[in-house]
């Protein structure tokens, strides 16, 4: 086995470094805490949080990528794959490797098109054949499907229950356990306990999503829960996979947006003469260009610039990494505008008021006031841009990659699932369900990520607290 | 306001020197026209005759920016920067590659854009304001939970999804309307109803939420205290007083893309067989025409910028604080 690292990975692998130094940072300050206890008391953040988080697990697992050695040597070299496989594929084992023929609906027995089947006797029959790896442990799938479907599926669920009491209860204690008011004077400061309201509703999420993560789970060992795709690839082992190239899309791109944002947004402001107005040249230049077509010119520079250079690529999937990081950095470098637009006119607020000209009077110097005082200080407005822009990131990938300019075609996404599904809807019986379960999935997905975002906003934003505190 | 405007003129032409030579060097200095040639005749088992032919067929043939070898004025005039990219600031799109006049394209594939963006436009405006007051009028009820929670579900569906859900059902089950195409005149009505109808919902849960934010921020001060005060209804209030100083905040974020409408929208033309702006670029975009996505991105600039001015200039018409000097 080799690891591998694509650039993507390298990506998640500093944004998670960065969230965990910047988690364990806040938590030694209880005035950063006090927000984030604000967003732990909100019922509707904190399930679309349990959600987002299970989200990123899927993804996280799939970023650890490797490459499988191959069994024949050649002249005492170990071979590896050409194919780039992911923790998460090793652990969905049966998933990824069990494909049919072509289409089958969901929990199906049966394929989704007639075919000669060449009876004992000798004859031929035109029928539906059986599926090779869906209900094949079923004698007659007409009589036992529903039953043995049924039984699974409450197997599964109660599995899973178990497993969410469990973990409910771990929560319980800790949370317990942390809500106690402490005798600490600095704790004291950022209000404590999270109602109990908060609590029951995260529990019965976390039930609920057990139970459904458990029946899923345990159907999925017979069956394709979500059907089949044109070359029978279970369409559940897509959707999980695409989730990964969601996130990337979402957090890379942020990623690659904050510097320009911050450092050009923030010096605008602080430095003003002919810097801002360098500045604002630029961003003003940027934004004029309709974001759609500056994607879209970009992407296919691109794109012609990675087909010239084709031998660069040790495999496939390096590439359509390449890809992937290029449409993230594209991104990123369109959508800074609005984010700096916003830092350079609160650092121009800021720059005025009398703690700043205090510390310009006692002779700081502007680095250090840049650091020490407007970063921290707007610091509230990035954070919600970020988790605003996210789910539009999300949303964004599906419609570039219907228009052609999203990631690599080979690159599972909820946009070149949905693109390659378009056309199936016209079929004669109706393939719903790969579009479907992109829909639904990307669904759950943005819906979890705007909750959350609303709850981070309406924590952090200083206009909507003071309503806040009035009601 | 005539010399105000002139002066705005006068700015927005650096901003689209700037677009232009953005534009100019992501098309010629990242890709070289050798690349766009190999391109366009395929990869492989390319001849340089072949790629010196497609160039000079197609004007690539020149310096980018500077002409050593030429005399005079000919220095700069006959180069790819000046035959491609100075004629656009007068409109002189040039030619696709399949040689048809890009600006002849435009003017004609106009027309569909704007029967299906306009209507799309105004009555989103209509619905979504309308959504907002009424969640204004019954704030922290019930029925405002409930119209916000719609909202934000709805703004999490994905466009894609309205556009094949709303062809699916009201096409191809319910036969009410033609899946895709286009005509002019009265006949072309039928076409338009069902993309109309998608690209007003598709945007109604974040707009609807947006003017309601608007509303509710304006609720809060204290004009609207002392009408109440007055005796005025809560409707009066709405419609007298709130509705006319969110006028500001909602023209900044609606003005602008009144001009924009012209170019279409990408996803609904495409869908739909519209063979307006938006699908022209789509179709440049999969066919990599450069020199149409070149156009159809300076196009988007002017029409952006234009749009930034119509908007003061709506502000004077609102506010009568505002004066543009």
């Amino acid at each position: 086995m080799k690891i591998v690292m694509l650039w993507t990975d390298a990506m998640i692998f500093l944004l998670l470094a960065t969230a965990l130094a910047s988690g364990w940072y806040i938590r030694q300050r209880p005035h950063l805490l006090l927000p984030w206890q604000r967003v732990a008391r909100s019922g509707a953040g904190m399930v679309s949080l349990l959600v987002l988080s299970l989200f990123v697990l899927v993804g996280l697992l799939d970023t650890l990528h490797y490459r499988a050695a191959l069994p024949d040597k050649s002249n005492g070299h170990t071979v590896y794959s050409p194919e780039v496989l992911s923790a998460f594929d090793a652990l969905a084992g049966g998933l990824r490797s069990r494909t049919e023929k072509t289409y089958s609906a969901p929990l199906a027995s049966y394929l989704y098109a007639k075919e000669s089947i060449a009876t004992a006797d000798g004859k031929t029959l035109r029928d539906y054949p059986r599926l090779k790896f869906g209900g094949a442990h079923l004698g007659d799938p007409g009589r036992e499907g529903a039953g043995d479907v049924a039984q699974r599926a409450l197997l599964g669920a109660a599995g899973g229950l178990l497993v969410g009491g469990l973990f409910a209860w771990v929560v319980v204690v800790g949370w317990a356990k942390c809500s106690l008011p402490t005798r600490d004077a600095h704790a004291s400061v950022g209000g404590h306990s999270c109602p109990p309201y908060t609590l029951r509703a995260l529990m019965i999420a976390a039930l609920i999503i057990a139970a459904l993560i458990g029946a899923v789970a345990n159907l999925s060992t017979a069956y394709h829960v979500l059907g089949t795709d044109k070359v029978g690839q279970d369409v559940l082992y897509l959707s999980l996979k695409s989730i990964r190239t969601g996130l990337v899309i979402g957090t890379v791109t942020t990623l690659v947006m904050l510097p320009f944002a911050l450092l050009l947004g923030i010096a605008a402001g602080y430095l003003r003469g002919w810097v801002d107005d360098v500045i604002q040249y630029v961003y003003t230049v940027l934004s004029s260009i309709p974001s759609v077509l500056l994607i879209a010119a970009a992407v296919l520079i691109m794109q012609a610039y990675i087909e010239m250079h084709a031998d660069w690529f040790e495999t496939a999937a390096s590439r359509a990494d390449l890809r992937l990081l290029f449409l993230c950095l594209i991104l990123g470098v369109t959508s800074w505008t609005g984010l700096c637009r916003l830092l350079r006119g609160e650092t121009l607020k800021l720059r005025e008021l009398e703690y700043i000209q205090a510390a310009q009077a006692f002779g700081v110097s502007s680095f250090r006031i840049l650091t020490r005082h407007i970063v921290p200080n707007v610091m509230h407005i990035v954070l919600i841009a970020v988790v605003m822009d996210f789910s539009s990131l999300v949303l964004a990938e599906a419609v570039l990659s219907y228009v052609g300019v999203g990631v690599d075609p080979s690159t599972m996404s909820f946009g070149t699932l949905i693109n390659a599904a378009r056309m199936e809807m016209g079929r004669e019986p109706m393939v719903w369900w790969t579009l479907a379960a992109a829909f639904s999935f990307m669904l759950v997905l943005v819906l979890a990520a705007n909750l959350f975002a609303d709850a981070v906003r309406d924590a952090f934003d200083p206009r909507l607290n003071r309503t806040e505190g009035a009601t | 306001m005539i010399a105000y405007l002139i002066r705005r003129l006068l700015y927005a032409l650096p901003i689209l020197i700037g677009v232009n030579l953005l534009t100019f060097a992501l098309f010629f200095v990242v890709n070289t026209p050798d690349d766009m040639a190999r391109m366009q005749l395929g990869i492989k088992r390319v001849t340089p005759e072949a790629i010196g032919k497609w160039k000079q067929q197609h004007g690539y043939d020149k310096p980018l920016l500077f002409n050593a070898r030429a005399s005079g004025s000919e220095k700069f005039s006959d180069t790819i920067f000046y035959n491609k990219s100075v004629g656009m600031f007068v409109f002189d799109f040039g030619y696709s590659d399949d040689g048809r006049s890009i600006g002849r394209e435009i003017q004609t594939r106009m027309v569909p854009s704007l029967a299906i963006a306009l209507p799309t436009f105004l009555v989103g405006l209509l619905i979504y304001i309308t959504f907002a007051l009424l969640m204004t009028l019954f704030r922290a009820t019930a029925l405002d939970m409930v119209g916000v929670a719609l909202c934000v579900f709805m703004m999490s569906v994905s466009g894609l999804f309205y556009i094949i859900g709303g062809q699916f059902l009201v096409s191809k089950l319910w036969h009410w309307v033609p899946i895709s195409g286009y005509a002019g005149g009265v006949d072309g009505i039928k076409f338009v109803l069902l993309p109309v109808l998608i690209g007003v919902m598709g945007s109604v849960g974040a707009s609807s939420r947006w003017y309601r934010t608007i509303f509710l921020e304006e609720i809060g001060k204290d004009y609207v205290r002392t009408a109440r005060a007055k005796g005025l209804s809560e409707l009066r209030v709405l419609f007298r007083h709130v509705l006319k100083n969110a006028m500001i905040p909602i023209l900044t974020g609606v003005v602008v893309v009144i001009p924009l409408l012209f170019m279409g929208s990408l996803l609904t033309e495409s869908f739909f067989g519209i063979p307006g702006l938006g699908s022209y670029t789509i179709d440049a975009i999969n066919a990599q025409d450069f020199s149409v996505v070149r156009a159809m991105v300076f196009l988007g600039s002017v029409l952006y910028i234009a749009g930034l001015i119509l908007t003061d200039i709506s502000y004077t018409m609102v506010d009568p604080r505002v004066r543009l000097q």
